[in-house]
């Protein structure tokens, strides 16, 4: 792009892209005074409304210097919007909002600072997908350092939760300690003093804001080291691993183990290596042991479902207590309690029971019948005290009978019957048994939700094994599988089954 | 109580001559009513006005002061009809609203104003609501000017010019006996900036005074013969009294060179925005000094036929930059110079969009067109475009308005869903106000919306047929609408017509989507208007036999059985559910401030918050599907097994307790947890709690050992 519009004016523009709620307002507010107080006549405006209700608006900001000279008039004539190309400084509170001035035009590679946060806040349309509906950081970070003159990013929420201080406070400190703007920082600061709310927190904030925007540290994320054993079961599980499996499969079958030895016990644990290494066996090693790999990830999941025994044992540990006393902040001096949304529903008490007691229950209608207004109702079960904590307790104690459980019964049948389909298709397409493996990402959930799952992966896989053999059966099982995560009333899937031609049979069999 | 307190914009009002006020677009011009002695004042509030309204809720002390009536109509029709007490009487009053809904709604008083015409000034005040933000359909409030013969100012967006034309308004509105518009767009109503302030003016008449010695006019009313007198009296009298007005106080401006071959026409609001295209063109610069004449119309209807068509004479080309459809200056002004034999090509629609908001970039390739065209010499080099990024463009999410965090709305429309879960889909009239966002994700309920508190009555063509099969449509409507006039059009039409439909009325305290004014049945006590009037009384006082009031909206399956019952219930007439719980932004504004004080003081304070357990949640995330809830969201999966985000609750999550509730009526899943937080516990509270630690300690003990003995 060449030079867009002169660039020898005494005017200077801002864009603030900020959410409903983030103090988009208060931020321009603190700046509009700044500009004031020094020298400068500065306007601000914007376009609230509804966009207020969540949704994402801009604050616009000019300012002239005063006393500079105008032609015929004194008083500046100021715009009320951005134009593209012609915006001094971008703040964006989020980094897809830094992303959408990008597309607006905003961002020009002659003009702009940008200033961003990298933090995310997700949209609906990526939170309420079935799957992973999560727009990809990476791809804007690249696009900001391209498009802007200089690109000022760091996770802004983070500071404001380390200094406490309104993300506002850490745009205005970052916009400070950019100096792209002719102010000295103590005029900054006199406006958040003016302003008079949580003046503290707040210089706080704006310093650690200015002290990130003058010095660059990246952001590094740790690489997740696998877990050494911790006792002899687990290293004798662990050498097993080394010797049998292939290294690309080690990470995910040494997670399987260890998630399976706390499901479960040890034996638990040997039997889904067990099972791995017939699985292993059919592997031809393409893709990296793809099959293999996907195969002690799905296995291992499934292997521990999430039956009432399950739920009951993770909601009573000391380590969840302890997690969610620092997820809601629990101050020193606070004490806390913890109220459990349970809903247990005739069906899941039944399988939770011996084979036999509860096959009895569940195959007598009447007798359902009769038992299932006891089961309407959810519960809320105070974990905290002592009646919920000790009954959560006993549940959690009947690990040990587990594998007597109808519940047991069933996945182990379920379990089996994909691994036999997984074994049949792999003897001639290895890709395609590692995509059945991998349909089991369906599963997922409880009630209806589980229900649901289950009978889209039981679409899924039974569209696949005919198709063993099939130059593009991977591409399609994939496509299936997205379909089946593209919506919740199933119409995405029906459409793609339909579309599948007529299963064929296998002739390279 | 207003969303925003206005105490400090109060004080301003006071400013005296010579002052600066410093400020909003919109608080000018509650400053400029008071200069102007203002009289009495009403409307309705809505963006971009609703500041208005809230400064003059706020400033009772002050107006009484000054002997200035205000009050917050019950609808535009309301404010409009105000209006008559300028009929008769010299008194200055002023109304607003959002336009073009208000304006629709007040089309009825404001044609009867408008005919029979006026004695003291008045003035309406409309926020075009047209453009980026808006909410409403793209119409033009000047074609009600045109139809009505209202006049119609649109002044340049700086503050001493609105405040300016705010005085001007009245006296043009007095001299030609008509009522007058004063149009702001959104942006000029928040724009910053300042003015000098004069005196306030005690209205030389009160209403009070008006009331004590009634004059009469037959004349003045519409009812023949005095109707077709009104139009005559229009044609002959008011219209060239207002031409006279507006070119001999030079309402309109020139900018710019006073001979050249081009020129630019612009509705004063535009100035701005086209002042920086000529900057950008190299035509101007900050300061407005054009090197174009340019012709400002700080006055949009009626246009001032001699000015005008001296601005063209000699020009081979003007650009007229009028903004919206249909084009009706550029029409007349055409219609001008043809009469007048002028050729001077008038450029206006053939070259600007024909739709949509003339932003910056907008007037600088239509000038840019405009000067390849009649002055290529001076059409400037056009920077090359940034290339697009379709791939980003992918990326970047859209972010619809929704539901704020904790709302109470929220639950109402996962009972929908659930109740739709069980009963198939229904036909859903939606009505205006926050509920609206139900037609966005992730509710998608909602088929129409046919304006303010008529949702009820835009379900009315939906008779269920008879028998097996019959389905009743579902209305919504919100309290604000409810008193707006759904309680009549739609509660009273429904009763009479012997409708069979559901009318489901969110009863949230506040007019809530326009920044939370009181209304007839908030439950605040306000000391100036009277509250409390239950919603439920006035419905059966229509003659609704069916009507429930649920008092807490976040009890997801007492909605959703109250919506069964209706929906299925054997008894005829329409049926009315009242669902109540106060707003939540509202509620926040009031209660946190308090509770932060409470735990300062060392009383024991609960507050509630919820999480979710990243080890029991499997990423399925039907919980959002069925909230949208700000705070509830979406997270890395912990498990380095799991692909799918977990969902997660951050510590903006108010406690309302919704996404509780809906995993409990949907039998969702056991990973939502409530944890109450106790702050300055009692004794009793650390006596129970450590108590309760010590066993459950012992246990968990217990069980780390167990663990740690099967662990890897």
């Amino acid at each position: 792009m060449s030079g867009p519009f002169p660039q020898d004016r005494d005017r200077i523009t801002i864009a603030i892209l900020a959410l409903g709620g983030q103090g988009g307002g208060v931020l321009a507010d603190w700046i509009l005074d700044t500009a004031n107080a020094n020298g400068w006549t500065a306007q601000g405006t914007s376009v609230p409304g509804v966009a207020q209700r969540t949704g994402s608006t801009v604050y616009y900001i000019e300012m002239v210097r005063k006393g500079a000279a105008g032609a015929n008039r004194t008083d500046p004539v100021l715009a009320m919007m951005p134009v593209p190309g012609d915006v001094d400084v971008v703040v964006a509170s989020e980094l897809m909002e830094a992303g959408r001035a990008i597309l607006r035009g905003f961002v020009s590679a002659e003009r702009t600072t940008l200033i961003g946060s990298t933090h995310r806040i997700y949209a609906i349309s990526e939170k309420a997908a079935m799957g992973n509906g999560l727009g990809s950081s990476e791809r804007i970070l690249d696009a900001a350092e391209r498009r802007a003159k200089r690109f000022i990013g760091f996770d802004m929420d983070a500071a404001s939760a380390r200094s406490g201080a309104a993300i506002s406070a850490i745009m205005l400190g970052a916009l400070a300690g950019s100096d792209v703007l002719p102010f000295e920082r103590d005029a900054f600061e006199a406006a958040i003093r003016h302003g008079g709310k949580a003046v503290a927190a707040n210089l706080k904030g704006f310093e650690e804001g200015a002290a990130r925007a003058r010095s660059r540290v990246d952001e590094v994320e740790a690489a997740l080291q696998p877990p050494e054993p911790t006792t002899a079961a687990g290293a004798e599980l662990s050498a097993r691993i080394a010797a049998t499996l292939p290294p690309a499969a080690h990470r995910f079958a040494i997670e399987g183990v260890r998630r399976l030895m706390d499901y479960q016990d040890r034996a638990y644990a040997a039997f889904y290596l067990d099972r791995l290494d017939a699985i292993r066996a059919l592997d031809n090693g393409q893709d990296d042991f793809r099959l293999t790999r996907e195969a002690a990830r799905h296995l291992a999941l499934w292997m521990s479902y999430e039956d009432t025994i399950r739920v009951a044992d993770l909601k009573v540990r000391a380590t969840r207590m302890d997690r969610v006393e620092k997820d809601v902040l629990l101050g020193e001096d606070q004490l806390m309690t913890l109220t459990e949304y349970m809903h247990p529903r005739l069906q899941e008490v039944c399988e939770t029971m011996p084979a036999w007691l509860g096959n009895a229950i569940l195959s007598r209608p009447g007798l359902c019948r009769r038992l299932q207004p006891f089961f309407e109702k959810g519960r809320h079960v105070q974990t905290t005290s002592l009646r919920w904590f000790l009954m959560l307790c006993m549940l959690a104690g009947m690990r040990r009978w587990r594998r007597s459980t109808l519940r047991y019964i069933h996945e182990q049948e379920r379990i089996e019957g994909w691994l036999d389909k997984v074994r049949r298709v792999a003897a001639t397409d290895v890709a395609l048994a590692a995509e059945i493996v991998a349909t089991q990402r369906l599963i997922k959930g409880y009630g209806d939700t589980f229900e649901r799952g289950l009978s889209r992966f039981n679409a899924v896989v039974d569209a696949a094994v005919p198709l063993a053999g099939a130059p593009d059966a991977v591409e399609r099982i994939r496509r299936l599988r997205d379909a089946a995560l593209a919506d919740e009333s199933g119409a995405a899937l029906a459409g793609a089954m339909e579309q599948l031609p007529p299963a064929r049979v296998q002739e390279n069999a | 109580m207003a969303e925003r307190s206005f105490k400090k914009e109060v004080e301003k009002l006071r400013l005296g001559a010579g002052e600066v006020f410093e400020g909003e677009g919109i608080l000018a011009v509650t400053k400029a009513l008071l200069q102007a002695g203002v009289a009495y004042v009403g409307g309705y509030q809505g963006s971009p006005i609703s500041h208005l309204m809230d400064v003059f809720a706020d400033a009772d002390p002050l107006l009484r002061e000054l002997g200035v009536h205000f009050e917050s109509s019950a609808s535009e029709a309301a404010a409009a009809a105000m209006l008559a007490a300028s009929v008769n009487y010299p008194l200055r009053g002023a109304v607003a609203w959002k336009s073009v809904v208000g304006t629709n709604v007040a089309s009825d008083a404001l044609s009867n104003v408008s005919s029979g015409g006026i004695t003291g000034g008045a003035l309406v005040i409309v926020g075009e609501d047209y453009g980026e933000g808006s909410s409403i359909m793209q119409e033009r409030t000047h074609a009600f000017a045109m139809k009505s013969q209202m006049w119609l100012l649109d002044p340049r967006p700086n503050l001493t010019s609105i405040v300016d034309m705010v005085e001007k308004g009245f006296e043009l509105s007095e001299a030609s006996h008509t009522p007058v518009m004063l149009e702001l767009r959104v942006r000029a109503c928040h724009v910053t900036g300042s003015f000098v302030a004069r005196d306030n003016k005690r209205p030389p008449l009160t209403v009070g005074e008006a009331a004590a010695s009634p004059r009469r006019d037959v004349n003045r009313i519409v009812l023949p013969p005095a109707n077709f007198l009104h139009e005559i009296e229009k044609i002959e009298t008011r219209w060239p009294a207002a031409v006279r007005f507006v070119a001999e106080q030079r309402l309109n401006e020139h900018f710019g060179p006073e001979q050249d071959s081009i020129g630019i026409i612009v509705q004063g609001g535009l100035f701005n925005t086209l002042n920086r295209a000529l900057e950008l063109a190299g035509l101007s610069d900050a300061y407005g000094a054009a090197q174009v004449p340019i012709y400002c119309m700080n006055v949009t209807y009626p246009l001032i036929p001699d000015e005008l068509r001296a601005f063209c004479a000699g020009k081979t080309a003007v650009l007229l930059v009028e903004e919206g459809q249909p084009e009706f200056i550029e029409h007349e002004l055409n219609t001008l110079l043809r009469q007048a034999d002028l050729q001077t090509r008038i450029i206006g629609k053939e070259l600007l969009p024909r739709a949509g908001e003339y932003s910056g970039q907008v007037l600088y390739d239509g000038i840019v067109g405009f000067l390849r065209k009649w002055a290529p010499e001076r059409a400037p080099q056009v920077p090359v475009p940034v290339p697009p990024e379709p791939e980003l463009a992918k990326v970047v999410p859209p972010r619809p308005a929704g539901f704020c965090t904790g709302c109470p709305e929220r639950p109402i429309f996962a009972a929908m869903k659930l109740v739709q879960r069980e009963l198939g889909e229904f036909h859903v009239s939606a009505d205006i106000g926050c509920h609206l966002f139900s037609i966005l994700p992730p509710f998608h309920i909602g088929n129409t919306t046919m304006g303010y508190g008529l949702g009820t009555a835009a379900a009315s063509a939906f008779k269920p047929s008879e028998g097996p099969g019959g389905r009743r449509a579902i209305a919504m409507m919100g309290d604000g609408g409810f008193w707006h006039n759904g309680l009549t059009s739609g509660i009273g039409n429904a009763v009479f017509n012997q409708d069979d439909n559901l009318t489901i009325i969110v009863d949230n305290g506040y007019s809530a989507a326009t920044g939370g004014q009181d209304i007839l049945s908030s439950k605040a006590n306000n000391p100036t208007r009277k509250t409390n009037n239950p919603i439920e009384k006035a419905v059966r006082g229509m003659g609704v036999r069916w009507a429930r009031t649920l008092t807490r909206t976040y009890d997801v399956a007492a909605m959703r059985d109250a919506m069964l019952e209706a929906l299925t219930s054997p008894e005829k007439g329409p049926k009315v559910i009242v669902a109540q719980s106060e707003c939540m932004l509202n509620r926040q504004r009031r209660e946190r401030p308090l509770m932060a004080k409470a735990v300062k003081e060392g009383k024991r304070v609960v507050r509630d918050r919820f999480g979710v357990d990243p080890d029991t949640c499997t990423g399925d995330h039907a919980c959002i599907r069925l909230s949208g809830c700000p705070s509830l969201s979406v997270k890395a999966n912990p498990d380095p097994l799991r692909q799918d985000p977990v969902t997660h609750i951050d510590n903006s999550c108010v406690g309302c307790g919704n996404c509780g509730e809906v995993a409990h009526a949907a039998v969702l899943c056991p990973s939502f947890y409530r944890a109450s937080i106790i702050s300055n516990p009692t004794g009793w509270d650390r006596t129970l709690h450590r108590v309760r630690g010590a066993v459950i300690g012992w246990f968990q003990r217990r069980q780390a050992r167990g663990i740690a003995a099967r662990a890897f």
